[in-house]
Protein backbone atom coordinates (compact mmCIF):
# COMPACT_ATOMS: atom_id res chain seq x y z
CA UNK A 1 0.00 0.00 0.00
CA UNK A 2 1.12 3.78 -0.61
CA UNK A 3 1.38 6.25 2.43
CA UNK A 4 2.60 9.76 2.23
CA UNK A 5 5.80 9.90 4.34
CA UNK A 6 7.90 13.94 4.78
CA UNK A 7 6.07 15.05 1.64
CA UNK A 8 6.91 11.93 -0.72
CA UNK A 9 5.14 8.91 -1.95
CA UNK A 10 6.10 5.35 -0.08
CA UNK A 11 5.34 1.68 -0.56
CA UNK A 12 5.08 0.23 2.48
CA UNK A 13 3.68 -3.45 3.56
CA UNK A 14 -0.01 -3.80 4.63
CA UNK A 15 -0.87 -3.62 8.62
CA UNK A 16 2.37 -2.27 8.79
CA UNK A 17 2.61 -0.38 12.53
CA UNK A 18 4.61 3.05 13.61
CA UNK A 19 6.94 1.07 15.04
CA UNK A 20 7.54 -1.21 11.75
CA UNK A 21 8.08 2.20 9.88
CA UNK A 22 10.40 3.41 12.06
CA UNK A 23 12.55 0.35 11.96
CA UNK A 24 12.51 0.08 8.33
CA UNK A 25 13.68 3.75 7.92
CA UNK A 26 16.28 2.75 10.37
CA UNK A 27 14.87 5.27 13.27
CA UNK A 28 15.40 5.27 16.66
CA UNK A 29 11.86 5.96 18.76
CA UNK A 30 13.29 7.63 21.11
CA UNK A 31 14.50 10.35 19.02
CA UNK A 32 11.49 11.54 16.77
CA UNK A 33 8.10 12.75 16.39
CA UNK A 34 5.28 11.34 14.63
CA UNK A 35 2.28 12.60 13.10
CA UNK A 36 -0.59 10.82 11.29
CA UNK A 37 -2.76 12.84 9.57
CA UNK A 38 -3.65 15.67 11.73
CA UNK A 39 -3.04 13.60 15.11
CA UNK A 40 0.24 13.18 16.90
CA UNK A 41 1.17 9.45 17.78
CA UNK A 42 2.51 9.28 21.46
CA UNK A 43 5.34 7.07 21.50
CA UNK A 44 3.78 4.28 24.05
CA UNK A 45 1.79 3.76 20.71
CA UNK A 46 4.07 3.00 18.09
CA UNK A 47 3.89 -0.43 18.13
CA UNK A 48 -0.43 -0.62 18.34
CA UNK A 49 -0.60 2.05 15.54
CA UNK A 50 -1.39 0.02 12.01
CA UNK A 51 -1.19 2.80 8.78
CA UNK A 52 -3.57 2.65 6.28
CA UNK A 53 -3.21 3.34 2.80
CA UNK A 54 -2.98 7.46 2.27
CA UNK A 55 -1.88 8.31 5.32
CA UNK A 56 0.14 11.07 5.91
CA UNK A 57 3.15 10.34 8.05
CA UNK A 58 5.17 12.62 9.45
CA UNK A 59 8.53 11.99 10.99
CA UNK A 60 10.18 14.89 12.89
CA UNK A 61 13.03 15.24 14.74
CA UNK A 62 15.66 17.88 16.11
CA UNK A 63 17.60 19.86 13.46
CA UNK A 64 19.52 23.35 13.87
CA UNK A 65 18.39 26.18 14.51
CA UNK A 66 18.49 29.34 16.25
CA UNK B 1 15.81 38.32 42.12
CA UNK B 2 18.21 39.89 39.74
CA UNK B 3 20.77 39.55 41.52
CA UNK B 4 20.83 35.81 41.83
CA UNK B 5 23.94 33.60 41.35
CA UNK B 6 22.05 31.39 38.30
CA UNK B 7 19.62 31.48 36.20
CA UNK B 8 16.50 29.77 37.15
CA UNK B 9 13.02 29.17 35.69
CA UNK B 10 10.83 26.82 35.65
CA UNK B 11 12.16 24.40 38.11
CA UNK B 12 14.98 24.55 36.32
CA UNK B 13 18.82 26.32 37.60
CA UNK B 14 21.66 26.62 34.93
CA UNK B 15 24.58 28.53 35.78
CA UNK B 16 25.64 30.23 31.92
CA UNK B 17 23.52 32.93 31.24
CA UNK B 18 24.57 32.02 27.66
CA UNK B 19 22.11 30.39 25.28
CA UNK B 20 23.31 29.63 22.09
CA UNK B 21 21.67 28.13 19.20
CA UNK B 22 22.53 25.17 16.99
CA UNK B 23 22.01 26.97 13.60
CA UNK B 24 24.52 28.32 10.52
CA UNK B 25 27.31 26.69 11.47
CA UNK B 26 29.87 25.62 8.64
CA UNK B 27 29.84 22.17 10.00
CA UNK B 28 28.85 19.96 13.06
CA UNK B 29 32.66 19.42 14.51
CA UNK B 30 32.66 23.22 14.47
CA UNK B 31 29.65 23.95 16.48
CA UNK B 32 29.75 20.76 18.70
CA UNK B 33 33.50 22.98 19.37
CA UNK B 34 31.74 26.43 19.46
CA UNK B 35 29.37 25.18 22.02
CA UNK B 36 32.05 23.96 24.04
CA UNK B 37 33.96 27.21 24.11
CA UNK B 38 30.30 28.79 24.94
CA UNK B 39 30.32 27.28 28.07
CA UNK B 40 26.52 27.27 27.80
CA UNK B 41 24.23 24.55 29.25
CA UNK B 42 21.05 25.37 27.14
CA UNK B 43 21.19 24.72 23.20
CA UNK B 44 17.88 25.88 20.95
CA UNK B 45 17.19 23.54 18.09
CA UNK B 46 14.75 23.26 15.34
CA UNK B 47 11.90 20.52 14.64
CA UNK B 48 11.89 19.31 11.27
CA UNK B 49 11.20 16.48 8.83
CA UNK B 50 13.39 13.65 9.78
CA UNK B 51 16.35 13.10 7.00
CA UNK B 52 15.52 9.92 5.58
CA UNK B 53 18.84 9.69 3.48
CA UNK B 54 21.06 7.84 6.25
CA UNK B 55 23.71 9.06 4.22
CA UNK B 56 23.82 12.64 6.37
CA UNK B 57 24.53 12.79 9.71
CA UNK B 58 22.60 13.88 12.46
CA UNK B 59 22.74 16.70 14.79
CA UNK B 60 21.97 14.81 17.83
CA UNK B 61 24.59 12.76 17.35
CA UNK B 62 26.94 16.00 18.12
CA UNK B 63 25.57 17.32 20.90
CA UNK B 64 26.02 15.45 24.89
CA UNK B 65 22.70 15.25 26.27
CA UNK B 66 24.67 14.62 29.08
CA UNK B 67 25.89 17.85 29.32
CA UNK B 68 23.23 20.16 27.33
CA UNK B 69 19.66 20.68 28.01
CA UNK B 70 18.21 21.26 24.92
CA UNK B 71 15.46 24.29 24.22
CA UNK B 72 13.59 23.56 20.97
CA UNK B 73 12.00 26.15 19.04
CA UNK B 74 9.00 27.14 16.84
CA UNK B 75 11.08 29.20 13.87
CA UNK B 76 9.00 29.45 10.84
CA UNK B 77 5.39 29.54 12.65
CA UNK B 78 3.22 32.44 11.72
CA UNK B 79 -0.31 31.10 13.83
CA UNK B 80 -0.50 30.48 17.45
CA UNK B 81 -2.21 27.20 15.82
CA UNK B 82 0.88 26.43 13.80
CA UNK B 83 3.51 27.23 16.71
CA UNK B 84 1.63 25.04 19.68
CA UNK B 85 1.80 21.94 16.62
CA UNK B 86 5.76 22.18 16.41
CA UNK B 87 5.80 22.33 20.74
CA UNK B 88 3.70 19.70 20.99
CA UNK B 89 5.89 17.81 18.56
CA UNK B 90 8.52 18.68 20.27
CA UNK B 91 7.54 17.50 23.56
CA UNK B 92 7.50 13.90 22.10
CA UNK B 93 10.91 14.04 20.14
CA UNK B 94 12.44 15.67 23.35
CA UNK B 95 10.43 14.51 26.62
CA UNK B 96 11.15 18.02 27.87
CA UNK B 97 8.52 20.79 28.90
CA UNK B 98 10.34 23.76 27.59
CA UNK B 99 9.68 25.35 24.29
CA UNK B 100 11.22 28.74 23.03
CA UNK B 101 8.10 29.69 21.44
CA UNK B 102 8.20 31.81 17.88
CA UNK B 103 5.61 33.22 16.31
CA UNK B 104 6.71 35.57 13.51
CA UNK B 105 4.86 38.24 12.13
CA UNK B 106 6.46 39.64 9.05
CA UNK B 107 9.16 37.69 6.85
CA UNK B 108 11.79 40.62 5.99
CA UNK B 109 12.01 41.63 9.94
CA UNK B 110 11.09 38.15 11.57
CA UNK B 111 9.28 40.29 14.30
CA UNK B 112 7.13 38.28 16.36
CA UNK B 113 3.15 38.82 15.86
CA UNK B 114 2.32 39.29 19.60
CA UNK B 115 -1.02 38.80 19.59
CA UNK B 116 -0.75 35.05 18.36
CA UNK B 117 2.79 35.01 20.78
CA UNK B 118 0.28 35.72 23.49
CA UNK B 119 -2.69 33.37 22.73
CA UNK B 120 -0.16 30.48 22.17
CA UNK B 121 1.53 31.20 25.42
CA UNK B 122 -1.88 30.42 27.26
CA UNK B 123 -2.34 27.31 25.84
CA UNK B 124 0.70 25.90 26.28
CA UNK B 125 1.02 27.13 29.49
CA UNK B 126 -2.41 25.45 30.04
CA UNK B 127 -0.70 22.31 28.74
CA UNK B 128 2.05 22.59 31.18
CA UNK B 129 4.72 23.61 29.10
CA UNK B 130 7.61 25.99 30.26
CA UNK B 131 7.13 28.84 27.87
CA UNK B 132 10.08 30.73 26.71
CA UNK B 133 8.46 33.48 23.98
CA UNK B 134 10.89 35.40 21.84
CA UNK B 135 9.24 39.28 21.96
CA UNK B 136 9.12 42.46 21.03
CA UNK B 137 11.26 44.95 23.12
CA UNK B 138 7.94 45.96 24.49
CA UNK B 139 7.47 46.35 28.61
CA UNK B 140 3.86 45.85 28.10
CA UNK B 141 3.63 42.63 26.10
CA UNK B 142 6.23 41.83 28.58
CA UNK B 143 4.14 42.02 31.18
CA UNK B 144 0.56 40.23 29.52
CA UNK B 145 3.16 37.28 28.75
CA UNK B 146 4.47 37.25 32.52
CA UNK B 147 0.68 37.40 33.49
CA UNK B 148 -0.24 34.79 31.34
CA UNK B 149 2.58 32.25 32.40
CA UNK B 150 5.56 32.88 30.46
CA UNK B 151 8.88 31.52 32.18
CA UNK B 152 10.95 34.28 31.12
CA UNK B 153 10.65 36.49 28.72
CA UNK B 154 12.93 37.23 25.92
CA UNK B 155 13.08 40.51 24.16
CA UNK B 156 15.01 41.12 20.82
CA UNK B 157 17.99 43.31 21.14
CA UNK B 158 17.39 44.31 16.96
CA UNK B 159 16.22 41.68 14.20
CA UNK B 160 17.15 37.94 14.09
CA UNK B 161 20.42 37.23 12.67
CA UNK B 162 21.14 41.40 11.87
CA UNK B 163 24.02 41.40 14.54
CA UNK B 164 22.77 45.46 14.68
CA UNK B 165 23.03 45.16 19.01
CA UNK B 166 20.91 46.06 21.78
CA UNK B 167 19.02 48.96 19.62
CA UNK B 168 17.00 50.10 22.66
CA UNK B 169 18.44 49.92 25.81
CA UNK B 170 15.73 52.13 27.47
CA UNK B 171 13.20 50.14 26.78
CA UNK B 172 15.00 46.85 27.73
CA UNK B 173 15.85 48.39 31.32
CA UNK B 174 11.88 49.18 31.24
CA UNK B 175 11.19 45.74 30.50
CA UNK B 176 13.80 44.98 33.73
CA UNK B 177 11.50 46.89 35.79
CA UNK B 178 7.65 45.64 34.72
CA UNK B 179 8.43 41.93 35.06
CA UNK B 180 9.38 39.75 37.81
CA UNK B 181 10.81 36.39 35.72
CA UNK B 182 14.15 36.48 34.14
CA UNK B 183 14.34 38.45 30.88
CA UNK B 184 16.75 37.03 28.47
CA UNK B 185 18.42 38.98 25.29
CA UNK B 186 16.87 36.75 22.12
CA UNK B 187 18.12 38.01 18.90
CA UNK B 188 20.51 40.88 17.07
CA UNK B 189 23.49 40.27 18.91
CA UNK B 190 26.63 40.83 16.68
CA UNK B 191 29.73 40.95 18.68
CA UNK B 192 30.74 40.66 22.67
CA UNK B 193 30.04 44.34 23.67
CA UNK B 194 26.67 43.79 22.38
CA UNK B 195 26.21 40.73 24.94
CA UNK B 196 27.97 43.18 27.64
CA UNK B 197 25.67 45.72 27.56
CA UNK B 198 22.45 43.16 27.78
CA UNK B 199 23.57 41.75 30.53
CA UNK B 200 25.31 45.27 32.29
CA UNK B 201 21.47 46.36 32.29
CA UNK B 202 20.66 43.65 34.26
CA UNK B 203 19.49 41.34 32.10
CA UNK B 204 19.32 37.63 33.23
CA UNK B 205 20.50 36.13 30.15
CA UNK B 206 21.36 36.16 26.42
CA UNK B 207 20.67 34.40 23.82
CA UNK B 208 22.36 33.74 20.20
CA UNK B 209 23.25 32.25 17.18
CA UNK B 210 24.09 33.98 14.55
CA UNK B 211 26.19 36.24 16.19
CA UNK B 212 28.94 33.33 16.93
CA UNK B 213 28.10 30.96 14.20
CA UNK B 214 28.80 33.69 11.20
CA UNK B 215 31.46 34.62 12.64
CA UNK B 216 34.74 34.22 10.65
CA UNK B 217 35.98 31.97 13.73
CA UNK B 218 33.01 30.45 15.41
CA UNK B 219 35.02 28.99 18.59
CA UNK B 220 37.10 31.98 19.12
CA UNK B 221 33.57 34.06 19.08
CA UNK B 222 31.64 31.86 21.30
CA UNK B 223 34.64 32.31 24.08
CA UNK B 224 34.17 36.11 23.59
CA UNK B 225 30.59 35.73 24.18
CA UNK B 226 31.24 33.94 27.11
CA UNK B 227 33.41 36.35 28.92
CA UNK B 228 31.40 39.20 27.59
CA UNK B 229 28.38 37.64 29.17
CA UNK B 230 30.39 37.45 32.47
CA UNK B 231 32.02 40.45 32.59
CA UNK B 232 28.49 41.85 31.38
CA UNK B 233 26.86 40.48 34.61
CA UNK B 234 29.72 41.02 36.97
CA UNK B 235 29.85 45.05 35.90
CA UNK B 236 26.19 45.02 36.41
CA UNK B 237 26.24 43.09 40.35
CA UNK B 238 29.54 45.94 40.42
CA UNK B 239 27.45 48.74 40.17
CA UNK B 240 29.12 51.00 37.55
CA UNK B 241 29.68 54.71 38.38
CA UNK B 242 27.10 57.42 37.73
CA UNK B 243 27.66 59.14 34.24
CA UNK B 244 28.74 62.58 34.70
CA UNK B 245 30.03 65.53 31.92
CA UNK B 246 32.95 66.87 33.36
CA UNK B 247 35.89 65.40 35.00
CA UNK B 248 36.49 64.40 38.60
CA UNK B 249 40.71 63.36 38.87
CA UNK B 250 41.30 60.38 40.43
CA UNK B 251 44.66 61.77 41.57
CA UNK B 252 44.32 63.94 44.86
CA UNK B 253 45.99 67.15 44.02
CA UNK B 254 47.76 66.93 48.04
CA UNK B 255 51.50 66.71 48.19
CA UNK B 256 52.00 68.57 44.88
CA UNK B 257 55.11 71.11 45.01
CA UNK B 258 54.50 74.75 45.79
Amino acid sequence: MQIRLNGKVREVAEGITVRRLLDELGLHPMRVAVQRNVDIIKRERYEEVVLQPGDTVEVLTFMAGG
Amino acid sequence: MRNGATLKFGGKEFHSRLIVGTGKYPDYHTMQKALEASGAELVTVAVRRVNLDRTQESLLDYIDLKRYTLLPNTAGCYTAEEAVKYSRLAREVGMSEMVKLEVIGDQRTLFPDNEELLRATRILVKEGFIVLPYTNDDPVMAKKLEDAGAAVVMPLGAPIGSGLGIRNPHNILFILQSVQVPVIVDAGVGTASDAAIAMELGCDGVLMNSGIAGAKDPVMMAEAMRKAVEAGRQAYLAGRIPKKLYATASTTMEGMIE
